[in-house]
């Protein structure tokens, strides 16, 4: 630092200007190879899961009763059929709209509410903390399907509950989780410095210990939108979430499981277009992470 | 002195905080951490405050600020007392009355810029335009010795006394008139502790500001003050103009604090007035005077009461019983 | 100096291979330490010293490596050694003080129990005599009732305290030489003094070579006879101290000396400080490394590094110029 001082002043703004794009945002996720590729990854996804329907003519509830089973690369259903003789193809293109809704929207209730209760539990301690975290803790205390289940019995069917049960399902993770994060760092300095400085707690809640915590987060959501996948999967095979003739990939891959002796592609192809997904949402959270971090330069 | 020049009087302040039991449903014990403090501070003027670690110190800078808040007692800020405010008006105060933290890696947001930590404090308080507060931002970089293309920068690519410079521009941001300065240059290496104390005093001949400088480190506390305080276990043990005291220490607690610094040169022989034995915890706190088991000159009689503070000289005051006139 | 030091380090480089370039730790330092002496390594954070205490005991992270220069003790080159022979080493010839005594003692074995462990990897004693002579080792640092006192766990004792413990583990094996790093910068000062004096006194009593750590120059006056200065992973200056405080040579040295605040100083006269601050250190080499903060800085400064010369007889320094070059360049060290 020291030796900047001697340089020319030209110098110092070219400096200074490769300095704004190396701490550019959008400049850090570019050279970010794991975010770029997640992303790509799901942008993919959401590709298919818009324009996919519209290019592909086959009906996903068409059903072929004698061509049942049918392997991978038989004519006419480039992955196969499934048990009712369904071009397999068809229902995984129109099954990704449903799962990356139920994923993404499960993942954005749940991580909102959840850590807006963490940080107010976690910032506020005493009794707002007692009263927040034990009825977590009692959520908890029914696994998470089994809950998602609960509530959908109170909500009743169709996507929207579904995206809401799972949200709500998944809250006390991520409460814990925020909360467990802010009780490190509402105790630094720096914390202390904007309080003395007549920060608010608005301010020391959003501008400061958010920030400060979200890394963690970003990293346990992306790891959720596997489970509100599998969780929709769960319901629906109970009859309580997607209904035919709508398909998500969730059921295609619980109707898959059944007969995974005789034909394994089902579930096969089902399971990789999640694993696909779920990977794409990891490498972007964990890119995303290090882009946030001011530390990370390279 | 006029009660006109007088910033700041602390007033039987006291801070307690409850420890409680590790067993269930056990008593809870009760740690005097600031115990009866009085003291005033004369406008322009800086004030060391000096103890070892458990002395009470860093909690008497909290609370002046009421980032902690002090169990009993009042601070008098300009006339106006602090305990009777409410959290707005105190924020408000807080553009006068502000604070440097000894950490310079942990007291800045790690992610934010050093031009958004700067600036904070006037968004906070809604001053200026942006471009104002850019221009501001800016001058303040200048004056606490560092470039406007530091703005730009985060907290972790500077050394740690660049960092408490971003700390004190930080500070600076507002109107400041009185700065608790919490161990400013404890972290900080030699050379560049020289430099931050330089530069506190700059700023502080520039702007007219009144320091409360706390610190363990007796040379650095006597080059800055104008008087120092010196604090065991709570409370104050002497207090006085800082070159009275290092010519004449009263207390056998600042005589041993001072044969204690390590010498200046290798030629120096001193005798050191070795201390017995360590600060003992403040959970069990001695009856009578509080240094009363480490004293070489302890007496039965230091064991009845604590000693209260006596004049000995022109603004020199000693708590200890062998200066009270009435003992003798 | 007599002929066969016990501790000899000679020109000695640990780099440390980073991701973002290779970092020149320590970059040529030597000295030489007899036994019964006490050497004071002075220099601020990141100028190696403690890289270089850990050199020698060969405690470096994975991605660090001793890369040249000898470390002579008792004529054995322990640089080259293989760890599981410097285990032998470790502990029992060489043993070192830690800065943190909080958390250099592991929290959940009695002090007994890890003072104990430290006997008996280097002596074969039966169980009660390793006992009694941790007993004796804990009433020479001046723990109160040692006996007890072996049943306590860290958590127990104060800061000074657990010091006392740390320092009767690093005695325990009579070793030849006590590395120090920094080992009162945690305590409050009233103790320090009490620490550094039994320190010395052990010193005494079993005559072992002491290599004391520090940022602190009182401490060095205090403890040391002699002192290498170290600014950037290089020696600059390496003398006995007396030499050191009324002859110092090399400007670091002197920027050093003066801006240390001493109680007798006149609180109207700003302090002399050092502007600017050290280099990167994967950046250093090639020039003098002090060069961009130095008042006196020439031409040749910049472009080649200075090697040590011994300007009178024990006297080493690391300058392009000789004191009085230097204050006809840039007037006396007092401007």
């Amino acid at each position: 630092m020291a030796a900047t001082s001697s340089l020319s002043e030209q110098k110092q703004q070219e400096m200074l200007l490769k300095e704004r794009r190396a701490n550019n945002a959008w400049h850090k996720f570019v050279r970010n190879k794991s975010a770029l590729v997640g992303f790509i990854m799901i942008v993919l996804v959401l590709l298919i899961a818009i324009f996919g329907p519209m290019l592909l003519k086959t009906d996903p509830a068409q059903m072929d009763l004698l061509n049942t089973y049918a392997k991978p690369g038989s004519p006419g259903h480039i992955l196969g059929t499934d048990a009712n003789g369904r071009d397999l193809l068809a229902r995984l293109i129109h099954g990704a709209r449903v799962s990356f809704i139920v994923a993404v929207g499960g993942m954005a209730v749940g991580a909102v509410i959840g850590i807006l209760i963490g940080l107010v539990a976690g910032y506020c301690g005493g009794a707002v903390d007692a009263v927040f975290m034990r009825f977590m803790d009692g959520m908890s205390a029914f696994p998470f399907t089994l809950l998602a289940l609960m509530l959908m019995t109170v909500l009743g069917g169709g996507v929207a509950n579904v995206i809401l049960a799972i949200g709500i399902a998944s809250v006390p993770g991520y409460a814990r989780m925020t909360r467990g994060q802010v009780l490190i760092v509402k105790n630094e300095e720096y914390i202390k410095a904007v309080k003395a400085l007549g920060a608010g707690n608005p301010r020391i809640l959003f501008r400061h210990l958010l920030p400060n915590v979200v890394s963690e987060l970003i990293v346990y959501a992306t790891l959720n939108v596997a489970s509100a996948i599998l969780t929709e999967a769960s319901l629906s095979f109970l009859g309580m979430g997607i209904t035919p003739p709508d398909v998500s990939w969730g059921s295609i891959l619980q109707e898959g499981q059944e007969c995974i002796q005789t034909a394994s592609h089902v579930a096969t192809f089902s399971g990789l277009c999640i694993l696909v997904t779920v990977l794409g949402f990891n490498l972007f959270g964990d890119g995303i992470r290090d882009v946030l971090d001011p530390k990370m330069k390279k | 002195m006029s009660d006109k020049d007088i910033i700041l009087k602390v007033d039987h302040l006291t801070k307690t905080f409850k420890i409680k039991s590790s067993r269930l449903f056990g008593q809870p014990s009760f740690l005097n951490a600031v115990n009866d403090v009085s003291f005033e501070v004369r406008c322009g003027e800086t004030v060391g405050i000096i103890g070892e670690s458990g002395c009470g110190k860093s909690t008497l800078g909290k609370s002046l600020l009421r980032l902690i808040e002090p169990t009993s007692g009042d601070v008098i800020y300009n006339g106006q007392s602090l305990m009777g405010k409410s959290r707005k008006e105190m924020n408000e105060l807080r553009q006068e009355i502000n604070m440097i933290f000894q950490d310079p890696y942990s007291s800045l947001d790690p992610r934010m810029t050093t031009g958004a930590i700067i600036e904070e404090p006037m968004k906070i308080h809604n001053i200026g335009t942006p471009q104002e507060r850019k221009k501001k931002v800016d001058s303040l970089l200048k004056m606490v010795g560092l470039d406007y293309y530091h703005a730009i920068r985060y907290p972790h690519e500077f050394s740690g006394g660049q960092r408490q410079r971003i700390n004190i521009a930080r500070a600076l941001a507002m109107n400041v008139k009185l700065l608790v300065c919490d161990e400013p240059v404890s972290a900080l290496d030699v050379s560049v502790q020289a430099q931050v104390l330089n530069l506190l005093k700059k700023l502080k001949d520039e702007l007219g500001l009144t320091y409360i400088f706390i610190s363990h480190d007796l040379s650095v506390v006597k080059y800055i003050s104008d008087r120092i305080i010196i604090m065991y276990l709570g409370r104050i043990v002497e207090m006085g103009e800082s070159e009275e005291i290092y010519q004449n220490p009263a207390h056998p607690y600042t005589k041993a604090l001072f044969s204690a610094i390590p010498p200046v040169s290798p030629f120096e022989q001193k005798d050191i007035t070795e201390l017995k034995g360590e600060i003992p915890s403040p959970l069990n706190m001695p009856k009578g005077c509080p240094f009363y088991n480490r004293c070489v000159h302890a007496t039965p009689k230091c064991q009845e009461a604590v000693p209260a503070l006596h004049d000995i000289g022109p603004d020199h005051k000693v708590a200890c019983v062998m200066y009270d006139q009435n003992n003798k | 100096m007599s002929d066969k030091p016990l501790l000899q380090v000679k020109d000695l480089k640990t780099h440390f291979f980073t991701a973002s370039g290779v970092a020149k730790a320590v970059d040529g330092v030597t000295f030489s330490l007899d036994s019964g002496q006490t050497l004071g390594i002075v220099g601020e954070s990141g100028s190696g010293k403690s890289v270089t205490s850990n050199s020698i005991m060969r405690l470096l992270p994975k991605n660090g490596r001793i890369v040249g220069g000898e470390i002579l003790f008792e004529d054995k080159d322990i640089a080259k050694l293989k760890i599981s022979d410097m285990l032998d080493i470790r502990g029992k010839d060489i043993s070192m003080i830690f800065q943190d005594p909080m958390t250099a003692l592991d929290p959940v074995f009695t002090i007994g129990s890890q003072i104990m462990e430290v006997i008996n990897a280097h002596q074969k004693l039966s169980k009660k005599e390793a006992r009694d002579y941790a007993i004796k080792v804990l009433g020479m640092v001046g723990i109160p009732d040692p006996e007890k006192r072996l049943k306590s766990y860290p958590h127990e004792f104060s800061g000074g305290m657990r010091q006392r413990v740390i320092i009767a583990m690093a005695i325990a094996c009579h070793p030849k030489l006590i590395i120090a790093d920094e080992p009162t910068t945690a305590l409050d000062v009233t103790v320090q003094a009490q620490v550094l004096n039994l320190l010395k006194d052990l010193q005494k009593e079993t005559g072992t070579a002491i290599i004391l750590v520090t940022h602190n120059l009182g401490v060095v006056w205090r403890m040391c006879d002699s002192v290498m200065v170290m600014y950037a992973g290089k020696t600059v200056e390496y003398t006995d101290v007396r030499t050191l405080y009324s002859n110092p040579r090399h400007p670091y040295t002197w920027g050093l000396l003066k801006s240390m605040p001493k109680i007798t100083d006149d609180p109207n006269v700003p302090l002399a400080s050092i502007p600017g601050t050290p280099p990167d250190l994967k950046l250093t080499g090639g020039s003098c490394n002090f060069h961009n903060r130095c008042k006196y800085c020439q031409k040749i400064c910049m472009q080649e590094s200075p090697q040590m010369k011994e300007v009178e007889p024990g006297h080493f320094v690391a300058c392009h110029f000789s004191k009085e070059e230097l204050e006809k360049i840039g007037g006396s060290i007092d401007e």
